[in-house]
């Protein structure tokens, strides 16, 4: 562990506060549930905090915690990903055709 | 601080700045998906980068990795599942689910951390209080958005559930979390406060969210949203990961706005929805008086609705949670389809609240293949209600009442769309029910509407079918 000192960490939680409002006020009404459900991908992070713990568990305990903590921060990362990417692949500018070159174009890419 | 933990934390730092830019993108439904895929891609750096610093310091023992890598594929792969199988209408409950796993995650670390401290009795407030917090925070979003889950999934009541002393128990539980915060920054090595803690924040969970009523579940869900976001940045605070700050706190920034529109749409205090009995989903007796005698409504048939479709030039549909509940937007964006190739210009008329979640009505939509362009936000679209020829409500109530910009009833003040000003309108309706405010519409006796009393899945099939005779 890195010895973070506790003003920078305020420091850092408190810009970080800011610049959440000040991005997240843009997003239009139209795309507020793909926002909750990115931003709940984004609380997945908290999958890191799990690994690290369960990289120092030592007893049976530590390591049933980490565990749970694993499978639930896992099903978020994953889940809220993939669900917010299938929520906003519906989003057209125009109604869908029959799968649009564009589309084949951008997965060639990949 | 050696070289690799130097090089993870800048990678975490990089990582952070691609969270921002991601959310960022999400201005705009082109550049919303390129955003999200920025952001799973800084995430998976983020936890590649993890893996390393784990081998580099190498204290972890080899129960350790199977408990990781075991614990990391059983949760993606039942995240994996459930994000490929959710229909829609269900994505409230699917947000609410990886909310409370969020939400658990962040308790579990905190109480694993304290436990496993070599001295906790040595640990200063630096961790403990933080840690206090995080199990609070984490352990009442787990149990309060698995309740949210089971009320829009029908598992739990989806009525006020209120039960003799709730109200005493939820002034006696946050109380008690104060007391047991206390308990452990003085005495960090106290399992009796550790789990009591975590049980008593389960338990305020449940009672938090067992008394709102369904047609509050936008504000509860935002509220958990912002919750767990915050459990993440304490998390972030026990560990000493800024990386866990930085995004926490973001998550919470934006359930927090959220919050506030739900509440604002609904002209209500986010105090006044948690201390709940509104959104009963009943039709509790009304106490607004409507102006005397019993009001005439106006019926008509699917070809008196259809002969105005076709021959209007501008159609603003305004879609409600009935027409999600009644599985219509299909159809809807059928009819919607019909007419645009006719060239009527149509839009939609999207209120805040219009579903169980923040934008679920736009989801809904955009799956029923409805360009995005074509979705006006209330503040857009009202000033375009007296150009159009036609309104046609679909399962929306409340928000289409007129009442609400005078005083003294139960939506009075609630922002609504204008449809009243259209220059004809039609409500698609099964009955002449109340809406969850449990209040007479006076835009369903206005002169100017017709009633199209039928389901909105067959009324909307009928009016395609109609229409489609008109305009061949």
């Amino acid at each position: 562990m890195n010895n973070l000192d506790l003003l920078t960490a305020i420091t850092v939680f408190v810009l970080s506060v800011l610049v959440g409002i000040e991005v997240i006020s843009k997003v239009p009404a139209t795309l507020h549930t793909p926002l909750m459900s990115g931003s709940n991908s984004v609380h997945g992070i908290v999958v890191i905090g799990a690994m690290l713990i369960a990289a120092e568990s030592h007893t049976w305990l530590g390591y049933t915690l980490a565990f749970v903590a694993m499978v639930f921060g896992a099903m978020n990362v994953v889940g809220g990903y993939v669900v917010t990417d299938r929520m906003l692949e519906m989003f057209k500018s125009r109604p869908a055709t029959e799968k649009p070159a564009a589309d084949t174009l951008e997965k060639a890419e990949v | 601080m050696d070289t690799v933990s130097n090089a993870v934390h800048y990678i975490f730092l990089a990582a952070a700045a691609c969270f921002v830019m991601g959310l960022h993108l999400m201005n705009h439904p082109r550049t919303a998906r390129r955003g999200n895929t920025l952001s799973a891609g800084a995430m998976a750096l983020a936890i590649a980068a993890t893996v390393w610093l784990i081998m580099d310091e190498n204290v972890i023992s080899s129960t350790g990795w199977l408990v990781l890598i075991s614990g990391g594929v059983l949760g993606a792969a039942l995240g994996l599942w459930a994000a490929r199988e959710v229909q829609m209408t269900a994505m409230p409950q699917l947000v609410s689910l990886f909310n409370a796993v969020g939400g658990g995650a962040a308790a579990l670390i905190a109480v694993g951390d304290l436990l496993q401290t070599d001295h906790p009795a040595a640990l200063g407030a630096r961790v403990s209080l933080p840690g206090a917090l995080d199990i609070v925070i984490g352990a009442v979003t787990f149990s309060g958005s698995l309740i949210a889950a089971g009320k829009l999934q029908g598992i739990v009541s989806g009525a006020p559930v209120v039960f003799p002393g709730a109200r005493l128990l939820n002034v006696l539980l946050p109380a008690s979390f104060v007391a047991g915060t206390a308990w452990l920054v003085l005495a960090p090595d106290s399992q009796i406060a550790l789990y009591g803690l975590v049980v008593v924040a389960l338990l305020f969970g449940v009672t938090m969210v067992l008394p709102i009523g369904g047609a509050d579940m936008p504000v509860v869900i935002s509220l958990l949203n912002a919750f767990t976001g915050s459990a993440v940045a304490m998390a972030g605070f026990v560990l000493d990961e800024t990386a866990l700050i930085i995004a926490g706190m973001l998550v919470s920034a934006s359930g927090g706005i959220l919050t506030k529109l739900m509440a604002d749409a609904m002209n209500r205090s986010i105090a006044n929805i948690i201390v709940g009995g509104f959104g009963t989903g009943d039709s509790a007796p009304a106490t607004a008086d409507t102006g005397g005698a019993p009001a005439q409504v106006r019926s008509v048939s699917a070809d008196d609705v259809a002969i105005q479709l076709a021959y209007a030039s501008k159609v603003i549909f305004v879609p409600g949670y009935g027409l999600a509940a009644a599985q219509a937007q299909h159809e809807l964006g059928d009819l919607a389809k019909t007419l645009t190739d006719h060239g009527v210009d149509v839009s939609y008329a999207v209120h805040p609240v219009a579903g169980r979640m923040p934008g679920h009505m736009n989801v809904l939509l955009a799956e029923a293949n409805v360009p995005y362009t074509q979705l006006k936000e209330m503040d857009d679209v009202n000033p375009e209600f007296p150009q159009a020829d036609v309104a046609l409500v679909i399962g929306a109530n409340d928000v289409t009442n007129p009442i609400a910009r005078r005083p003294g009833n139960a939506i009075s003040g609630m922002p609504i769309l204008d449809v009243d000003k259209a220059k004809s309108i039609v409500v698609i309706k099964r009955s002449m029910g109340h809406g969850y405010a449990g209040i007479d519409n006076e835009l369903y006796t206005d002169p100017k509407t017709g009633m199209f009393f039928t389901d909105a899945k067959k009324g909307l099939s009928e009016l395609k079918a109609a229409v489609g005779e008109f305009v061949r």
